[in-house]
């Protein structure tokens, strides 16, 4: 991977208030990068020290190679689609395309306009050139400030929440429709967003940012399955955590009993004493009447059912534990749903566990 | 029900609609009569005449102080606007949110003073022995006094500009407020700097503000008596002190309220052309 923008110990201070904190980072070029976190985790910020909004207290910003220290918005090789996607209510939508075009003096107003028809048919906006901004929906805006950062065609294409204020389906739609539009313009996008799902979706790699620090840096799937600490976690999809008792032959789960964990299972240091152990509810089972597994199996009581449809999430009581277990089952076609206070069997398996400090 | 809802509202506003019908209609009523009628010393002649537009049409001297009120009051709102913009610009963009009241309340404080004495001080400021001139004298750059800064049109023109300034900050700082500061963002982002994101942005998102400044000002300067009656000079006086002079020097009431109809008329026209023109940039933009 060769890095397009580098960060090296970068700090943001707003008086007393330590927004970034010796935040090291590199960004590929070419990939779709996203900054996940809950509000205040400093995500927003960090990207507009990338886009030049907010000068770095402290460290290095590099875009290509190029230290961007004096360097100030208008001139560096980023553009970006604002939450509110700004657009200009006093322009039409082709005049707000091509806003950005206006220092392009190798241009003639022909090959402008065509740049421009370009761009809106690239974000599925052909024949909107000439309607007025305050004419469109939430979801045409958004196309639109995409068509007019993407026509100055800039090194890193930085999007702050874009999808937030959008309709879940329409959310969902544009997921799809970004990751299409990066892998065709193959463009670096940088995405900030607090919705994990969104993150998981979408991107390469994904920085988690809690307090102005990044909490970990993995591809998706990674940060799903081994995140590498209770933080990250319990913000990334649900978590069952388990209060356990690290021994020198192995962890000792309550309700589950002892267990040998890999040591991909533990990602921080563990010393011995007590501990939390981690497990996703779909990792977890319930067998039905009559099933049989090889599996290791606890006996249990549905303590609460929630129907989504295509899943349902059950809490079940498991003896030796005060905490119930949330499960996730697929309602898979024959399937019977469970009532509370059910009796049922729980299957698990060590290997789905994560153990953190 | 209905109807008894609708009476009591009537109720409640027939105070205030008694006193505008009386205070307003009224005496605009009376003067668009009296233009109709003529006047012979004492005597007054209730037949219905033009023969005062007449007049006016015919004399050149009242085209020419109309012409004259319009063009002070189009230097006073354009000395007023251009001025008051930076202000409301400052306060708006550059003053903490925490401050923006204060500042508000610092720029309505000359009203604390009655107008009248505002026109006196700025007498004692421009005149021949007053601020201005003694103290450019004392500085060693001019050596007689300046005589063009007051008893003049320029005179009038600076104390209007003075005393509309207030008048024309506020819709403008209204106007800025209301601009979404992502959009500057996204201009500088788009490559823009920041003089050409304010040509591009922030001045014509502030049109509607600057429309309604012109009008304030606009509107009551080319009807105002005291500046050029106190500042004037001979040749400073305004169409309002030719309407005051028909009235009661001359005693030629129908003749000055003919003159009052036209002004009325000239501003009415002149601010409906600025109101249209708004429409229209409103209607292809916003």
């Amino acid at each position: 991977m060769t890095p397009l923008i580098t960060l090296k110990g970068v700090n943001k201070y707003y008086g007393d208030y330590h927004a970034l904190r010796d935040i090291d980072l590199e960004i590929g070029a070419g990939e779709f990068f996203s900054l996940l976190g809950p509000s205040g985790c400093g995500k927003t910020t960090l990207l507009r020290t990338i886009a030049g909004f907010e000068a770095v207290s402290d460290g290095v910003v590099t875009i290509g190679g190029r230290d961007m220290a004096d360097v100030p918005a208008n001139l560096r090789p980023t553009n970006m689609v604002f939450q509110s996607y700004a657009i200009f209510p006093h322009l039409s939508v082709a005049e707000n395309v091509a806003f950005g075009l206006r220092k392009r003096a190798d241009l003639n107003r022909d090959a402008k306009a065509s740049m421009v028809a370009e761009a809106l048919a690239m974000v599925g906006l052909e024949g909107y050139g000439k309607r007025a901004a305050h004419a469109l929906s939430g979801g045409q805006r958004q196309r639109v400030a995409l068509a007019r950062a993407l026509i100055l065609k800039p090194k890193v294409l930085l999007l702050d929440e874009p999808l937030s204020a959008l309709d879940k389906k329409m959310r969902e739609q544009m997921q799809v429709e970004l990751i299409k539009l990066q892998r065709h313009v193959g463009i670096t996008f940088v995405l900030v967003t607090h919705d994990q799902e969104e993150a998981l979706v979408m991107s390469d790699r994904i920085a988690v940012m809690f307090e102005g620090r990044i909490g970990q840096l993995a591809d998706a799937e990674t940060l799903y399955r081994r995140p590498q600490n209770r933080q990250v976690a319990s913000f990334i999809g649900k978590m069952n955590f388990q209060s356990a008792q690290v021994h020198d032959g192995g962890v000792e789960v309550e309700g589950f009993g002892m267990v040998q964990l890999a040591l991909d299972q533990m990602p921080e240091p563990v010393q011995p004493g007590p501990a939390v152990v981690g497990m996703r509810p779909e990792t977890l089972g319930l067998l039905f009447d009559g099933e049989v597994t090889d599996k290791r199996i606890l006996d249990g009581i549905v303590d609460e059912v929630v129907y989504y449809g295509d899943m349902t999430y059950y809490d079940v009581r498991i003896s030796g534990s005060d905490k119930p277990l949330n499960i996730a089952m697929k309602n898979i076609m024959g399937r019977p749903v469970l009532e509370v206070g059910a009796p049922t069997r729980v299957v698990w398996d060590p290997r789905a566990m994560v153990c953190f400090r | 029900m209905t109807s008894s809802e609708s009476g009591r509202g009537l109720l409640m506003v027939s105070p205030p609609l008694v006193y505008a019908l009386l205070l307003l209609a009224v005496p605009l009523g009376a003067i668009v009569l009296f233009s109709f009628w003529t006047q012979d010393f004492m005597t007054v002649d209730t037949t219905l005449t033009l023969n005062n537009y007449r007049e006016l049409a015919e004399k050149p001297i009242y085209g020419a102080l109309l012409g004259r009120s319009v063009y002070v009051s189009a230097c006073v709102t354009v000395v007023t606007v251009i001025a008051a913009y930076p202000v409301a610009y400052f306060v708006s963009f550059h003053v903490r949110p925490a401050r923006k009241s204060l500042w508000l309340f610092l720029i309505t404080i000359p009203f604390w003073t009655s107008y009248l004495i505002r026109v006196f001080l700025w007498k004692v400021i421009l005149g021949y022995n007053g601020v201005v001139n003694s103290g450019l004298i004392n500085a060693g750059l001019i050596e007689e006094p300046l005589t063009f800064i007051l008893y003049n049109v320029n005179a009038v023109i600076i104390a209007l500009a003075h005393a509309f300034a207030p008048f024309a900050i506020l819709p403008i700082f209204v106007a800025l407020e209301k601009i979404d500061r992502s959009l500057l963002e996204a201009s500088q982002d788009l490559g823009e700097s920041k003089l050409m994101t304010f040509l591009r942005v922030t001045l014509p998102l502030s049109v509607p503000g600057v429309v309604a400044a012109v009008l304030i000002v606009f509107i009551p300067t080319i009807g105002d008596y005291v500046t050029p009656e106190l500042m004037g000079g001979a040749g400073g006086k305004l169409v309002a002190n030719m309407i005051q002079t028909q009235f009661l020097a001359l005693n030629n009431a129908p003749l000055g309220a003919a003159l009052a109809v036209v002004a009325m008329l000239s501003v009415t026209a002149i601010s409906l052309v600025l109101i249209l023109l708004n429409r229209r940039w409103l209607r292809g933009r916003t």
